[in-house]
């Protein structure tokens, strides 16, 4: 990362946590708001390493995003209680560790689903990542003791702006210091074209399984943001919905543009936020403007000319 | 032994709807080379075709279960028709990547639209054709199940008549073996596209109303499960694959209805997907598709 854009990242950041500290007496509706903005960059930033970097189609996203908010809850909730006295009573230190706890989780869960199906390419990879989702979301409706379909509620409310957002600068700077180190031009060798990379002696295989292990872990670590700031979670709210909601960040952003798709994933949310005035045409007019940036703009918003030479 | 071959009926009657809606993912797949997510929703829109049909066309005899299949499947060729030209012929020779996404967001819109239109709250379906039971020792075999097998049966030799002895199947046929060669002998792609989708999407109006027949509920997003069922039922059978799509929804079927069955009631969604899975780790070519080598 140049030097530059990393002064940024890190500036940015300082501004957030000094408005974190501040934002207490402010309207909690723009809280909100601002702090989905931070967990679905952190979200879209690492779903932009599997479909973006390394060019394959993930559609099962929101499944690992579930498995971090229900692990990290889990372990704040249930054994929050008995965990406290080992972290020296810090509250913060115990989040710490339920967020990398639900990540390792999450990543545990990208490597089952990861190991089989990235044997298969484009749409098929898309249908099996989503089934795999759908198949993590029913599991967790079967679990009685994490709710079952009520979902778990009373999960203690540790994340604030300046959580969202530090996860979300840490996962755009690994994502990139990644993708443009050295090793990274791998990823981009096999988006590219697989059998060509493979020829020049790079490990595919390895290559797209170590981006969907960093990729779902994020996804882990954005989930555990989420449960702990709404409190409640449901399998229901980790849905197909989800899923495509960050596919349509990444894509609108420009697959493989970091830039431009943290840029997408704060104009879909308050897109998202501003088209509620319209109460039930919201979701209409949300689905026309996929529609029609698709047919209009396919290389995404932030990108001037097409990525050349991809089939 | 009367509860499994009970179970073998209930199986092949769902499986016998998933193959009707995944005949039709699988020729738009043979042809265009991607997956119509926006036929799930309409095969909704089928069902509610059907259901605003009723209400014009007094139902309860065959003839008027007739006229309302055949009145639903003309709205949804229509439709079918529509959707491709407004929203994926502008996208031709893009990447599927872009297709895909486009298809979601039809099939988003579809769904919003539809509950804009009909309103989120199940409806009941009135039942169109006859309703008898029939009794054979412990067996019931209804007569919407009857329907099931008849009209499926129906449609799929139709359709193997249309897509091996007419002009414009034979066309469907060189397209989805090669569409530069098969412009360059003279057929208009775009209209045996057209008409694919048409054909398609008919054969998902049919499953919408049998389906619809069969749980008598819908609603806007009605469309959604089976549809996806339907996809991997066409999967399973080899994507492409006319043939194949039968026998994937018949075996997907009386899969999901064995695991149901034998208690697994809960996890009835998961095991389709499960069986996706499976399929695409050890045979992804279908059980009755070809084998492709990778070309460089």
């Amino acid at each position: 990362m140049p030097a530059r854009a990393q002064l940024a990242l890190l500036g940015a950041l300082v501004a957030i946590v000094l408005a974190s500290a501040f934002v207490g007496g402010s309207n909690p509706y723009f809280v909100d708001v601002a702090v989905s903005c931070g967990i679905n960059v952190t979200l879209a930033v690492s779903l932009n390493l599997i479909n973006g970097y390394t060019g394959q189609f993930s559609l099962g996203h929101a499944g690992f995003m579930a498995v971090g908010a229900y692990a990290a809850a889990v372990l704040t909730t249930t054994f929050g209680a008995a965990l406290l006295p080992f972290v020296g009573g810090q509250t913060w230190l115990l989040f710490l560790l339920a967020l990398v706890a639900g990540g390792l989780m999450s990543a545990v869960a990208g490597l089952i689903v990861g190991v089989p199906s990235l044997r298969l390419k484009g749409d098929y990879l898309a249908i099996v990542t989503l089934g795999f989702g759908e198949i993590i979301r029913v599991v967790l409706q079967n679990i009685d003791a994490i709710g079952g379909p009520r979902g778990m509620i009373g999960i203690p409310g540790y994340a604030n702006l300046a959580w969202a957002y530090g996860i979300a600068a840490v996962c755009i700077y690994v994502v990139w210091a990644m993708v443009h180190s050295t090793y990274g031009r791998g990823f981009i060798a096999v988006a590219d074209d697989e059998i060509a990379a493979e020829a020049m002696g790079i490990n595919a295989t390895r290559y797209k399984i170590t981006a969907f292990l960093v990729g779902a872990f994020f996804a882990g670590v954005a989930g555990g943001v989420y449960a702990h700031f709404k409190q409640y979670i449901a399998p229901q709210g980790f849905g197909f919905d989800k899923s495509i909601e960050i596919v349509v960040m990444v894509i609108l952003g420009g697959m493989g543009n970091t830039v431009g798709v943290i840029a997408a994933a704060i104009l879909l949310t308050v897109l998202g936020e501003w088209l509620r005035q319209f109460g039930d045409y919201r979701m209409i007019l949300y689905s026309l403007l996929i529609i029609l940036l698709m047919i209009l703009r396919p290389q995404g918003l932030f990108r001037l000319k097409p990525r050349a030479g991809k089939a | 032994m009367s509860e499994l071959l009970q179970q073998l009926i209930n199986g092949l009657a769902l499986g016998a709807i998933y193959a009707l809606i995944a005949l039709g993912y699988t020729m738009v797949y043979g042809v265009l080379r991607f997956i119509n997510f926006a036929h799930s929703d309409v095969f909704m829109i089928g069902a509610f075709a059907g259901y605003f049909l009723a209400r014009v066309v007094p139902g309860g005899s065959i003839g008027a279960g007739i006229v309302i299949l055949i009145g639903a499947m003309a709205v949804c060729a229509l439709l079918g028709v529509v959707i491709e030209k407004l929203a994926y012929r502008p996208l031709r020779g893009r990447s599927t990547l872009t297709v895909l996404i486009t298809a979601i967001g039809v099939s988003l819109l579809l769904q919003n639209v539809g509950q804009r239109i009909f309103g989120a709250n199940p409806r009941s379906f009135p039942s169109i054709f006859p309703v008898h039971q029939f009794h054979f020792g412990g067996i019931v075999l209804s007569s919407t199940q009857i329907l099931v097998f008849v009209v499926t049966l129906v449609l799929l030799f139709l359709l193997r008549y249309i897509v091996l002895h007419t002009r414009i199947g034979t066309a469907m046929r060189a397209l989805s073996f090669n569409p530069t060669a098969a412009s360059l002998v003279g057929i208009n792609n775009d209209r045996v596209i057209s008409f694919t989708f048409a054909l398609g999407s008919a054969l998902a109006a049919a499953g919408g109303i049998l389906y619809a027949s069969n749980y008598p509920s819908i609603d806007p997003l009605m469309g959604t499960l089976p549809g996806m069922k339907a996809f991997v039922a066409a999967v399973l059978g080899g994507i492409g694959n006319i043939a194949g799509a039968a026998v994937g929804g018949l075996v997907l079927g009386m899969v999901e209805t064995t695991v149901v069955g034998f208690g697994g009631s809960t996890y009835r969604d998961a095991v389709a997907f499960a069986v996706l899975i499976l399929i695409l780790l050890l045979r992804p070519e279908g059980l009755l598709g070809k084998r492709t080598a990778e070309k460089v």
